[in-house]
């Protein structure tokens, strides 16, 4: 029989409690060292659940299950915990809780704001000036918009993935503009955008604002002057199949989707109360210690971009370097095939994303990456969250030059 | 002076090392076009050209509708 500690691990603390300053398990006499954990840098697809979430989710499965429309006492309780998670929400946002309504992904957010605020602006016109670095989900509303008879302009970005503000503002101006949409920071690159000088000329121009703020919701603060917001609670640690959709008193908006009296008629479909709660409250534990994870993920990712850098020959480091999100960072190695650096990095525990056309379901590259004008192949993004430790960065940035190295020798590309 | 690579077929990032493997076979002053149905090859090439200092002339049209993309060697 076995004896050691590694087969029995009944001194070992907590996982979660001790998931930071665990110190790495003694290595047995005999046998290999366990492998390191794996590293989840890949924040900005999702994040484990916020511990508050966890306790806020199991709490509402048990006293938020009913349908919160009902008139019961069961169903009042869930109405109660539905209006707390919305009051939450709007607070957090700084709008009023009716207008939040919690659809069930942030896409399908983006998809009900672009449609819906199109549908309601009808009489003013049908073009929809957006980036040309939005969220495909965006993008996608647009192809829907122009395949039902209407236009759509996409306004192009610098080498950095910053959207032009004064372009951006010319094409708003253009007669019969009827929505536009900015992201708040791009998805891929983490490249801030101008959204306050961007409002401002809508708001001149008297033509509502959509801001996806899915990267940006409990990690940076979100600038005013939208009309419409979409955002995703699995970003921020909340359940997956929550998002936020927020519709300005005074905007036009009418759904595109058949009538339902649900979230005051915005998504059809009763509402998911216990994620929606753990949805809130994983926001509001983020927004109480998002300051210090900025700064300190900000510094992480500084520590990437000076590394990879200095030690990966033939790298490009994307977007911008100062106006970003705290928490991305990526880039490009030349001739090396992002699938391959991706099932490498995988093999060895780290958990990234690339926007190369040869990792993702389609054989198109990345959109963002070509709008920028910069290298799609060999793509890494890496996205941190509260998990991340120096450790794991540390060990990342270790193992990241000589996995580049051995991929372009076995492809016979070194000194190209 | 110039030099044709017919990369139709091969996929990213096999076009851009094809170039820049046979790049050398013209001399200074010289094109070479690209011959690459790969959507990536569009952003890769001249993207590879402003990181290895080499001249982008642009994107035009093969007989058989494949994209043709012509460098300059500068270097």
């Amino acid at each position: 029989m076995p004896s050691s500690p590694a087969h029995y691990p009944t001194g070992r603390p907590k996982a979660r409690q001790g998931y930071r300053a665990r110190v790495p398990p003694s290595v047995p006499p005999e046998g290999p060292a366990p492998p390191p954990r794996p590293a989840h840098l890949d924040a900005a697809s999702g994040v484990p659940l916020h511990p508050v979430a966890r306790q806020a989710l199991l709490a509402a499965l048990d006293d938020g299950w009913a349908d919160p429309a009902r008139l019961y006492g069961s169903a009042r309780r869930a109405r109660l915990l539905l209006d707390g998670a919305r009051e939450a929400v709007a607070g957090v946002l700084g709008v009023r809780p009716d207008e939040v309504a919690f659809p069930t992904s942030g896409t399908q957010a983006a998809h009900l704001a672009v449609l819906g605020g199109l549908a309601g602006r009808r009489r003013a016109g049908d073009r929809f000036v957006h980036s040309a670095v939005e969220h495909s989900c965006v993008l996608h509303a647009a192809e829907r918009h122009v395949a039902a008879g209407g236009t759509a302009e996409a306004v192009g970005v610098d080498r950095l993935g910053r959207v032009d503000a004064d372009a951006f503002a010319r094409a708003v101006r253009t007669p019969g503009t009827a929505v536009a949409s900015l992201m708040t920071a791009n998805h891929e690159v983490g490249t801030v955008q101008p959204v306050a000088a961007v409002a401002a000329a809508c708001a001149d121009a008297g033509v509502p604002l959509h801001v996806d703020a899915a990267q940006s919701v409990g990690r940076v603060a979100v600038p005013g002057g939208w009309s419409l917001l979409s955002a995703s609670a699995h970003k921020w640690g909340g359940p997956a199949g929550v998002g936020v959709l927020v519709v300005r008193a005074g905007t036009r908006w009418v759904s595109p989707l058949p009538a339902d009296e649900r979230e005051r008629g915005r998504v059809p479909g009763v509402e998911n109360v216990p994620a929606v709660v753990a949805a809130a409250a994983a926001l509001l534990a983020r927004e109480a210690e998002r300051e210090a994870e900025a700064a300190r993920l900000r510094r992480l990712v500084d520590l990437v971009r000076e590394r990879v850098a200095a030690t990966v020959p033939d790298v490009e480091v994307v977007g911008d370097p100062t106006g970003r999100l705290p928490h991305m960072v990526t880039f490009s190695c030349l001739y090396v095939d992002g699938e391959a650096l991706l099932g490498e990095l995988d093999r060895l525990g780290f958990a990234v994303s690339s926007g190369s056309s040869c990792t993702s379901s389609t054989v198109t590259p990345s959109h963002v990456l070509e709008a920028m004008g910069v290298l799609t192949h060999g793509n890494v993004r890496v996205s941190m969250h509260r998990d991340t430790t120096e450790e794991d960065v540390l060990r990342f940035l270790d193992a990241l030059p000589r996995l580049v190295a051995d991929l372009r020798a076995s492809a016979g590309v070194a000194g190209l | 002076m110039s030099v044709t690579l017919d990369c139709r077929g091969r996929r990213c990032p096999l076009p851009v090392i094809e170039l820049a493997r046979r790049i050398g076979e013209v001399p200074v002053g010289g094109v070479v076009v690209v011959l690459a149905d790969d959507p990536a090859a569009r952003a890769d090439l001249p993207a590879w050209c402003r990181m290895r200092g080499q001249e982008w002339l642009g994107e035009s049209t093969a007989d058989d509708g494949t994209p043709a993309y012509s460098v300059r060697r500068t270097a």
